[in-house]
């Protein structure tokens, strides 16, 4: 963490993990080989409401699987993506729609126009990161497996459930 | 919250990786002597074998204060994340097992430790995979001994014992130009002389029985990943493709930059079974508490001992890289400025009889098949570390027949110069 927007990107994933309730995932895949299934899985094991929107499954993870975000028929906290980032332009402007607070890039989801679109709206934007990751590293068990989560201190870890 | 900051290099050698522990807030670490975790339920314990959640299930795989090393010597070397092994020699071969299959080839500098000399000769030969020794210090010479089958450059950030620096970043960019990593054994450097990931070094490994440990009491071992290699450049099956050992579990598009690591314990621990014991990781972590103020002592011993031999008559060369007669001294400056380690060799001018008489004659070095403790070693390689090799071999190594290896402790420097004196006076 060295720069200031380093620093106001570890202020935004906190910010965002803890507000966060129910997250749609955009692209989540009912293929448990999938990062995608990976991530909604370990979402639910810790307390989150997790919203597949994804027009290609009915269901996965046992959640009813939606067609597009304004389908969705709750509150939407946080947008996570799993998309090519031509899709998220339309998906910003879509969760900005629904009200959401924040719209989350996985890795490899690159899209500055469809992060412009967020951003323009007011939403907190994570770009090029894993949310079981930043969950894990800050909140969660990372750091027994070896991996760099970045946190020194000397505070007891604050655990989310 | 408060404003976020870079720690420095001190701090995190004492506080990274080990946040106090969150039920007890016990402040030091503690050692989790256990074999095996009391599952929640049994929807976790399917979890944790199936990489869905970081869980602990057995500690050949997993151990918290193992965790805590690893992740320590990650940050301090500037990686993703690390995986530690039972031995410096197990961290090695798990790491080239995790990338290599049968019909690769691999580069190796032919002026290593002897017995990773001796065990990539045997095991690639084993293990089907191609293997060439090249000069360290020929960049030219690693880029003709490339072949299509080449997977991987691995070197010594500084040589034992012959004290090569490796030209890291030049090997970095032909390996990369490859498609291909460049693994370096950072063992005599340690990450407070040299971080060989900032020069794009792509997998470190170490013994941390060395300057880790620091007081030669445990024997272990550490591979860090940069998380920076693509292994799905086409040329890694053996990491990116759905692995038959974890339900067709793809490694690579799964974890990310996480995945090379994910495979290294997931699979090549739990099979190799090479785990670090709890209680030595715990004497690591001490270890690594002090690295930055022992290393700047070492280093500081290791040039004034240097000095002294290279102004002796009895010695007819000191192969230190800080000296202005070696050919590494351009290397040294740029890789290794706050020095260039603390073990090196000199030669007598009596040869192999010499080497016997000055060994026992000194009173305060410990002649010993180790390095890198906080006490001040001595040996003599062509009859112990690289006895196994022949002469050629020794040769390609830098090793004479009088050639002497130090590890120059932090004692004091007037002890030690005091020993050496003694002990040279002896020959005569």
């Amino acid at each position: 963490m060295t720069t200031q927007d380093d620093a106001a990107e570890v202020a935004t994933i906190q910010r965002v993990l803890s507000y966060a309730r129910n997250i749609a995932i955009v692209g989540l895949s009912s293929n448990p080989l999938r990062a995608s299934f990976f991530v909604g899985f370990y979402l639910l094991r810790h307390g989150y409401r997790v919203f597949p929107v994804n027009p290609r499954e009915s269901e996965v993870l046992g959640q009813r699987c939606y067609g597009s975000l304004a389908d969705v028929p709750e509150p939407i906290d946080v947008v996570d993506v799993f998309r090519q980032g031509d899709a998220v332009p339309g998906i910003a402007r879509e969760a900005s729609a629904v009200g959401a607070r924040a719209l989350w890039l996985q890795y490899g989801v690159v899209s500055p126009e469809g992060v412009a679109v967020a951003r323009d709206a007011a939403l907190d934007v994570v770009e090029d990161r894993c949310i079981k990751i930043e969950h894990a590293r800050y909140f969660g068990r990372m750091h027994w497996l070896g991996f760099n989560t970045g946190v020194v201190g000397a505070r007891r870890a604050k655990a989310l459930p | 919250m408060p404003e976020q900051h870079e720690f420095g290099f001190h701090t995190r050698a004492i506080h990274a990786g080990a946040r106090p522990e969150p039920v007890t807030g016990a402040r030091a670490i503690p050692i989790f002597q256990t074999t095996s975790y009391v599952f929640e339920d049994a929807d976790a314990a399917a979890a944790y074998f199936n990489l869905q959640e970081y869980g602990n299930t057995y500690s050949r795989i997993m151990n918290p204060t193992v965790a805590a090393f690893e992740e320590r010597i990650a940050n301090l070397e500037g990686g993703v994340g690390s995986v530690a092994f039972a031995s410096g020699l197990a961290a090695q071969t798990a790491a080239l097992f995790t990338m290599l299959q049968p019909g690769d080839h691999m580069l190796a500098s032919s002026a290593l430790y002897g017995g990773t000399l001796t065990q990539l000769k045997h095991l690639m030969r084993k293990l089907s995979v191609g293997l060439t020794f090249v000069d360290p210090d020929d960049v030219d010479g690693w880029k003709r001994a490339l072949t299509p089958a080449t997977k991987v450059l691995f070197g010594e950030t500084i040589g034992n014992p012959a004290g090569n620096v490796l030209d890291i970043e030049a090997l970095a960019e032909l390996a990369h130009a490859h498609g291909a990593p460049l693994m370096v054994d950072n063992t005599f450097a340690t990450p407070y002389l040299c971080r060989p990931i900032e020069w794009g070094a792509d997998i470190v490994v170490h013994s941390a029985t060395k300057f880790i440990g620091g007081h030669g009491t445990s024997i272990g071992g550490v591979v860090v990943d940069s998380g920076e290699f693509d292994w799905s450049n086409g040329r890694y099956q053996v990491v990116a493709d759905p692995s038959p050992a974890y339900h067709g579990l793809s490694f690579h598009e799964t974890f990310g930059i996480y995945g090379y690591l994910m495979k290294l314990r997931a699979e090549t621990l739990r099979d190799l079974g090479a785990a670090l014991s709890p209680f030595n990781a715990f004497l690591f972590m001490q270890g690594l508490e002090t690295l930055p103020l022992r290393m700047a002592r070492h280093v500081e011993n290791a040039r004034r001992v240097a000095e002294f031999l290279a102004g002796h008559p009895a010695v007819s060369s000191v192969r230190f890289a800080e000296q202005a007669t070696s050919p590494h001294r351009e290397l040294a400056r740029k890789y290794l400025p706050n020095g260039a380690g603390a073990v090196f060799c000199f030669d007598l001018v009596g040869g192999r009889a010499a080497g016997k008489t000055f060994i026992e004659a000194l009173t305060l070095f410990s002649h010993l098949a180790n390095v890198g403790d906080a006490k001040s070693l001595v040996i003599h390689p062509a009859s112990t570390t690289h006895r196994q090799l022949d002469d050629a071999e020794l040769a390609a190594a830098g090793i004479g027949p009088g050639t002497i290896r130090l590890s120059v402790g932090i004692e004091d420097a007037v002890d030690l110069i005091w020993d050496l004196r003694q002990a040279l006076g002896a020959l005569r």
